[in-house]
């Protein structure tokens, strides 16, 4: 217990204990939701609830079904495929743009800055639905739509916000003298770049990649209305089990893509330290 | 930026030779050049794969050349008529003559569903009408052709059907913002309410919901970051856990313990009978209330987080001096601490709002009928009606909302600060 | 050096889908149905051709095809369509005009224009199934005797509980009318006018607090089991196969059912119209055909017929076609759009 100062009355402690509770019941009814799928997707049952047996905490009540009837479903592979393949496409392509913009961005010299920045940042405040509505009416022209590459472009442009607030914090401390000061000594811009920029931000970068990822893989709007029938990705096909035909195989799926939200944050989590020690020691 | 550019060309103009002052300017420009180049990659490519379609969108709002296309003959040889009575047999030869090359094209279906928008209740009209004239010989359809309209269905003799051609057959218009706001133009030009009252209601409701939604999460976020702010750094690190992990588990994960956690025969309702507080389980799902809990649950994160970053940034010492001094601790918190905290809790209500105003996903899955949001109008008039003008026009609207919420944002909060976790 | 054989074990289990460019796309209405469909008519032309097919669910109606068909990004081939809304899609332009000259003869030998019961040869589609539209109760909602006639699946005072419904205007005008007194002869000619359409509205609004609306065939089931109605409107596929495979505790009311066929249909515009023609030729032959009795749906050919077990006939909807009323395609066509307007308005009310 930690000692409270001398002026507090019973009622101050009161107050402090009962301010804690009310902490902790928001953090349950955070995280309590989340977690609740993970014994659910082990019901041997096609029910998406706890049955007696469940409850009883009889082995045979529990199983692994659910999660081989992902394996064995063509449409599930071909969604964790396509997740994987158009959200690695979609944070490489955000990436690069990204950082080489946040760069010029974060120059003093930069021109338009405000009005640039509020325009490149603005794909995460427009509502998706109107995104995507746009995109399906001007990839039609251009055949993007039902494409991969129609996907990829849309979801590179939902990423771009993050990259550009990552990288960006991560410049801030960087000292712009240091690739002039490379331009000077006779490397060409792209050289200076590589060997100065890069690996001074190159955790901010990492990170903003990291959050273009999860942008796409998490994203089913911009799929409902650009994708085909062969571009369906796990939210995609998510969505249609939920409104169509609810069966475990999709806490199944849930439960795995909390297993790699939890992965994601630790390795976020460790990035963000090795930043600031990097700066730290600038 | 700016202000450096000018200091420099003021020191120039000032201290400089004109020579050492043009190349001054001109290193300046090189810079800003060099900067705008690294930009410029990202801009084009956000230019085309983002700004144009919204501007599509915009535009498609206020344009529709279907009808023009479909039916050019007929809407030239009606451009003459007065809009009284029933117009000339040459009109309804030519729209006879038309129809039929539609109804063979198999494209009778785009013009009545056109009309329709304009005359609810006519696309049976027409394509009734259609079907009948498939099976007519061409060669006299000019002649006999107003008369196999008059037999096929009464309303060819009204005004009205002839009215709503003409209307459709517009290509630009303004049409689709009236219904999206449920006006009508009247006859005279004049703008009257329509009688359905539709999406004034559902924009209101969802500004409503929006309300509700930031509200809760303002009542639970706050003392959660609170809380976190007066714990020690490591402890405030590990309950920070909590709240992230939430933030990056996928939506539609968020969306699916809801309702398991909501339907009939769902968690809550079994242990709620377990316990003997209900006979008969709730109906929670498929709900505006489960529209509203679930997204209060997904959005909570958005509202702590920037809480958290601007309280823990408040120096304690200035509730502890206040409340040594006697100060009772609810009127030192309503007068030194909230102020101090105001920042971040504008910045967490205003994300939420806006945010939950363009949501479609979680009310398309739990909401049921009553929790429908305008995304999902929108989305149902992309999807299901084909009404993609509407949608636009629809979508156009929520977008200058959003972006008017966005300037008070971007004024008072500054969109560059947007932290992430 | 681990991950990188990590990385390149999961390229390989999932390399398969970025060579193998996908063959068909084919769509129909999943489930128990499309589980039969898979069995006696998906999986078996697999193996027979080697094509690679991509079995894909929609909830029906014609939205999804119009939206392909009006922005030109066709992407499916194959359709199973209610002709309900098939002679919309024809008359539209969604779907291609089929020539039933390629079409091979019953396994007995008899012609394909004889074989098919004549419903089944659509301009635009070649017929898979004779189905209704019906609706079911779970048993233990109703102890003391369910709901019998469609008058009681509108009385909520004596069948009290939530009723599913799947929403769209199709069926439901035309059962509110049956449960207002309309004879089934007049029930298409009243729908066609102004009053008649309010006077089905009006028998919905009596109901419309009970109603819980799906969007997919396949939820009906789903939603008597989960308690989340007492009564739904059902395929009786879906409720036949809930009963017959697990038992489930509901009961089937044929009155004023609404019968229909289901079609095989071929997109306009596909670019793979050949090979979408191949698998309805393959799908819509005597033994494929008779598969459908999984779950109860009738055969469109007669030589199909043939080969059902005379108790599984007492199943089909061709056992109770007094009892129903015939979904009219053309009424549809050209009322589909205007009541679906109108429909949606109710809704939002």
């Amino acid at each position: 217990m930690r000692g409270f100062p001398e002026y507090f009355t019973i009622w101050h402690i009161a107050g402090h204990y009962a301010l804690r509770g009310i902490a902790y019941l928001v953090l349950a009814f955070l995280i309590v939701p989340i977690l609740v799928i993970i014994p659910l997707s082990l019901n041997a049952e096609p029910f998406f609830t706890f049955t007696k047996g469940m409850l009883a905490l009889d082995p045979d009540a529990y199983s692994l079904r659910w999660y081989q009837a992902i394996l064995t479903d063509q449409k599930w592979t071909l969604a964790i495929w396509n997740s994987f393949v158009i959200g690695i496409a979609a944070a490489i392509l955000a990436t690069v743009l990204g950082t080489i913009a946040a760069v010029g961005l974060a120059s003093p010299w930069m021109p338009f800055k405000r009005v640039i920045t509020a325009l490149l940042l603005s794909p995460m405040i427009v509502p998706l639905i109107i995104i995507a509505a746009g995109m399906f009416f001007f990839y039609t022209t251009f055949g993007l739509v039902g494409t991969y590459p129609g996907l990829i472009i849309a979801h590179a442009a939902l990423g771009v916000p993050f990259v550009i607030i990552t990288v960006t914090a991560t410049l801030t401390g960087f000292d712009q003298t240091l690739f002039s000061a490379g331009l000077s000594l006779g490397a060409s811009p792209v050289k200076a770049f590589w060997d100065i920029v890069i690996p001074l931000i190159r955790p901010g970068v990492i990170s903003g990649g990291l959050f273009a990822f999860v942008t796409s893989f998490d994203e089913v709007v911009l799929v409902l209305f650009l994708a085909g029938p062969e571009q369906r990705t796990i939210p995609r096909q998510m969505f249609s089990g939920l409104r169509e035909q609810i069966n475990p195989t999709i806490l199944a799926v849930a439960t795995l893509l909390v297993i790699l939200s939890v992965a994601l944050l630790v390795t976020l989590e460790f990035l963000r330290r090795r930043s600031e020690r990097l700066r730290g020691s600038m | 930026m700016a202000e450096a550019t000018t200091n420099l060309r003021t020191h120039a103009a000032k201290r400089l030779a004109p020579e050492d002052a043009r190349n001054a300017a001109r290193e300046v420009r090189a810079r800003r050049l060099r900067a705008f180049l690294f930009v410029a990659p990202l801009l084009v490519f956000v230019m085309f794969a983002f700004v144009a379609p919204i501007a599509s969108m915009l535009f498609r709002s206020a344009y529709n050349p279907t009808v023009a296309n479909l039916v050019p003959a007929s809407l030239v040889a009606i451009a003459d008529w007065d809009g009284e009575g029933r117009p000339s047999d040459d009109v309804l030869g030519q729209f006879a003559i038309d129809l039929k090359r539609l109804a063979n094209d198999r494209t009778s279906g785009q013009l009545a569903e056109e009309i329709n928008r304009f005359l609810p209740g006519t696309s049976s009209v027409v394509k009734s009408t259609a079907r009948t004239l498939r099976r007519v010989d061409d060669g006299t359809l000019a002649q006999t052709g107003p008369a196999l309209l008059l037999d096929a269905n009464d309303a060819w003799a009204e005004p009205g059907i002839w009215r709503a051609l003409q209307e459709a057959g517009k290509v630009y218009t303004t049409s689709y913002y009236l219904t999206a706001l449920d006006l009508e133009m009247t006859r005279d030009g004049s703008i009257q309410q329509r009688d359905t009252q539709i999406y004034l209601k559902l924009y209101g409701k969802t500004l409503w919901m929006a309300l509700i939604i930031t509200v809760l999460t303002l009542i639970l976020g706050y003392p959660l970051a609170f809380h976190m702010a007066q714990s020690s750094t490591s402890r405030a690190n590990f309950l920070m856990v909590f709240v992230l992990l939430p933030f990056w588990t996928s939506l539609l994960v968020r969306t699916t313990s809801w309702i398991a956690l909501l339907q009939t025969n769902g968690v809550v309702n079994s242990t709620l009978i377990a316990l003997g507080l209900t006979q008969d389980p709730f109906e929670l799902l498929y709900t505006q209330f489960s529209t509203i809990i679930a997204m209060t649950h997904i959005l909570l994160p958005f509202m702590v987080l920037p809480l958290y970053s601007v309280m823990r940034g408040i120096d304690p010492s200035y509730m502890r001096a206040a409340m040594s001094m006697g100060s009772r601790p609810i009127p030192a918190f309503l007068k030194i601490y909230l102020p101090m905290s105001l920042p971040g809790l504008s910045a967490g209500a205003l994300l939420v709002f806006i945010i939950s105003v363009g949501y479609y996903i979680t009310p398309a899955l739990v909401g049921g009928t009553d929790g429908q949001m305008i995304s999902n109008i929108i989305a149902f008039h992309m999807q299901q009606s084909n009404n993609w003008e509407l949608a636009a026009a629809l979508g156009s609207l929520l977008l200058f909302l959003i972006i008017a919420l966005y300037w008070l944002y971007d004024r008072f909060i500054g969109a560059g600060n947007i932290k992430l976790g | 050096m681990k991950y990188r054989s990590i990385l390149l074990a999961s390229a390989l289990a999932f390399g398969a889908h970025g060579v193998a460019a996908q063959d068909l796309t084919v769509t129909s209405f999943g489930g128990a149905y499309g589980a039969a469909q898979q069995k006696h008519m998906i999986d078996p032309y697999v193996a027979q051709s080697g094509a690679n097919i991509l079995f894909e669910d929609y909830g029906g109606g014609v939205a999804e095809m119009k939206a392909q068909s009006e922005s030109g990004n066709i992407q499916w081939d194959v359709v199973d369509i209610e002709v309900i809304d098939l002679e919309r899609a024809c008359s539209e332009g969604y779907v291609a005009v089929i020539d039933h000259s390629m079409l091979p003869p019953g396994d007995d030998g008899t012609p394909a224009s004889e074989d098919f019961i004549p419903e089944a040869l659509h301009e635009c589609g070649v017929g898979n199934i004779v189905w209704s539209i019906i609706f079911a109760h779970a048993n233990d909602a109703y102890p003391g005797g369910g709901p019998k006639t469609i008058a009681d699946f509108f009385n909520t005072d004596a069948f009290p509980g939530k009723r599913g419904l799947r929403k769209r205007p199709q069926v439901n005008m035309e059962w509110a009318l049956l449960a207002d007194g309309v004879a089934p002869e007049d029930v298409y000619e009243v729908l066609a006018t102004e009053e008649g359409q309010s006077r089905a509205f009006a028998k919905l609004d009596t109901i419309k607090d009970d109603i819980v609306w799906y969007d997919s065939w396949s939820q009906a089931p789903v939603l008597l089991n989960d308690g989340g109605a007492q009564m739904v409107q059902s395929a009786n596929g879906r409720i036949f196969a809930a009963i017959k495979d697990e038992n489930a505790p509901f009961t089937m009311v044929w009155d004023s059912h609404v019968y229909d066929l289901d079609v095989w249909a071929v997109m306009e515009g596909t670019e793979k119209k050949d090979a979408a023609l191949d698998f309805i030729k393959f799908a819509t032959q005597t033994v494929p055909l008779s598969g459908m009795q999984d779950v109860a749906y009738g055969p469109t050919r007669k030589s199909a017929q043939a080969l059902l077990p005379e108790e599984v006939k007492q199943d089909l909807p061709t056992a109770h076609l007094d009892e129903g009323l015939k979904a009219d395609g053309i009424f549809w066509a050209d009322f589909g759009e205007s009541l679906g307007e109108k429909f949606n308005e109710w809704l939002l009310q």
